[in-house]
């Protein structure tokens, strides 16, 4: 493991330890926090009871297709945004001041138009989600060095093939952050619907679990939803970071 | 079409033969912001001979990257024409031209072999006629060793001699290079300058070469045209008369010592006036 490594590890494992101190010795009440040994095996206990498996799969399949929907229209709208410069600069406003607009309010109004089921939170947490993805491809696009295009004119290369071949790999680290992004605000958009207003999900089951005083369960589940977002945040990260590397010295 | 199929052998090159032909060439950019437009280049012609080696000089901001671009239809002329074997050159960069730019151009995300292979793979070439072309390119520029280096990992140097293959390798008959061996030492220079004559004489190409070295100037070219501070004209077109058959050790000819005596005479009020012009 590399340094920054032990120190991570050493930090956690200080953390943890510090605050299943804190609890067992009473410095905490354990009514509000449990120790995170607790919280661990509530969490496996959450995971082979099979009881919550439909809601974890269900919430993940939304924050799949939430998020694969907000990466393909984002995208689309950056390609859109990048040849079209007018339609840009009469859209910077506005996606500038895009993420000021707390994007949970139109909840219900979804709610509204598409019924209590799954498809209202898809559609707050893709609201959420896929501007990210536009901005950053138009910046990745608008980020490829002026001579790399110029080259691929002079290698003959149509618009698509220039588009396939050189800024779509010149732009490949901000289109990754976009990825990343709009994953996140997905997981977001997703759990926090779920919290407001809903029958099912991840989220609904934390809320409830609160509700009618079941602090182990109610911490397990946030364990499982915490460690699958960094878990997956981090593949992403650690993808990034090699793609990084090669590009630069 | 082969270069053959419009130039009969044995014919004197005459103006309709040239395979570059270039008349009243201007090029003016529109100011910016309020500022007044600026003449960069022209009113200039040129007529290059099919298989010329012609080589560009001139004070620095003379034109002389603005006159290749134009020559690759890679930007418009404010006026004039120019003719690539027979067919006018705009908008867009004709087959069988090769460009090698001054600044590094290389594909950070691409290996050396890769970044070699670029063109010929756009053009679906099989991966069997191609692995030997990238290769022999690579070997020429010396990088064969480096062929899954990646870019990042390469001397700025290095990364130009990428960008050569990358060129090369798609056999154009006719060669634009603004300044490839700038960021190379003197030796690799005159190395790179030998291969480059070798590719010259097996391939007959057409070779536009812009350079800031009299040194590479004098002993590459057959015709060495210097320029003028800007707006850039020829003020001078020198015919070295060196045999096809030639390489670096020309150095050592008494005729080599008077060429570049003969390009700085010319060169040297041009350049004074560039840098009392320059801000
Ligand atoms: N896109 C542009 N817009 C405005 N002015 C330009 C543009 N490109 C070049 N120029 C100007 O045109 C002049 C000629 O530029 P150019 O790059 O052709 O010079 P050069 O002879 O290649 O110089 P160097 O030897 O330093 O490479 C310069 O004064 C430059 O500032
Ligand atoms: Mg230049």
């Amino acid at each position: 493991m590399t340094r920054a490594g032990l120190l991570r590890t050493g930090i956690i494992a200080a953390a943890l330890g510090a605050l299943e101190a804190a609890c067992r010795l009473g410095a905490i009440d354990r009514f509000s926090l449990s120790p995170p040994s607790e919280m661990a095996t509530s969490a496996l206990r959450i995971l082979t009871s099979g009881e919550y498996t439909r809601d974890i799969l269900v919430t993940f399949a939304t924050v799949a297709g939430a998020a694969l929907l907000s990466v393909v229209a984002g995208f689309a709208l950056g390609v859109l945004l990048y040849r079209l410069p007018r339609l840009k600069r009469a859209a910077d406003p506005f996606l500038a001041s895009y993420y000021a607009v707390p994007s949970f309010i139109f909840y219900p109004l979804f709610i509204v138009l598409f019924g209590l089921n799954r498809w209202p939170l898809v559609a707050v947490a893709f609201v959420f989600a896929f501007v990210a993805m536009a901005i950053a491809s138009v910046d990745g696009f608008l980020s490829v060095r002026p001579i790399l295009l110029r080259t691929a004119a002079s290698l003959r290369l149509t618009r698509m093939e220039t588009l396939r071949h050189v800024i779509l790999p010149a732009a490949a680290p901000y289109l990754f952050t976009g990825v990343k992004l709009t994953i996140v605000y997905a997981f977001i958009g997703v759990v926090a619907g779920e919290f407001i207003l809903s029958g099912s999900g991840l989220g609904y089951r934390i809320a409830f679990a609160y509700q009618s005083f079941e602090t182990a369960t109610m911490y397990g589940l946030m364990l499982i939803l915490i460690c699958a977002v960094v878990t997956v945040n981090m593949l992403l990260w650690s993808h990034e970071k090699r793609l990084h590397a090669r590009l630069t010295r | 079409m082969g270069l053959h199929a419009q130039i009969p052998l044995g014919e004197p090159v005459t103006a309709q033969a040239a395979h570059v032909a270039v008349r009243g060439l201007t090029r003016i950019f529109p100011g910016a912001n309020g500022r007044p437009p600026l003449q960069a280049l022209g009113p200039l012609d040129l007529d290059l001979a099919p298989g010329e080696f012609f080589s560009v000089v001139g004070p620095s901001g003379c034109g002389k990257s603005t006159l290749l671009d134009i020559l690759a239809g890679l930007s418009p002329a404010s006026a004039g024409s120019v003719t690539f074997e027979g067919k006018p050159v705009a908008d867009t960069v004709p087959d069988g031209v090769g460009v090698v730019f001054q600044e590094d151009s290389s594909f950070p995300w691409l290996s050396v072999f890769d970044n070699a292979a670029f063109g010929l793979r756009r053009l679906k070439t099989p991966e069997a006629q191609l692995r030997p072309r990238v290769e022999e390119a690579l070997a020429l520029i010396g990088l064969s060793d480096f062929a899954s280096a990646f870019p990042a990992q390469l001397s700025g140097g290095m990364r130009q001699r990428v960008c050569i293959a990358r060129t090369l390798v798609m056999r154009p008959r006719l060669i634009l290079l603004d300044e490839p061996f700038g960021a190379l030492d003197q030796q690799t220079k005159l190395l790179m300058g030998d291969e480059l004559l070798r590719l010259w004489r097996e391939t007959g190409a057409t070779i536009l070469l812009i350079t800031h070295s009299l040194d590479e100037a004098a002993l590459l070219s057959d015709r060495i045209g210097v320029m003028s501070a800007r707006p850039g004209r020829f003020i001078d077109v020198i015919e070295t008369g060196w045999a096809r058959d030639r390489d670096s050790r020309l150095a050592a000819d008494p005729g080599f010592g008077a060429i570049t005596a003969r390009i700085w005479r010319q060169l040297r009020e041009e350049s004074l006036k560039a840098m009392r012009a320059a801000p």
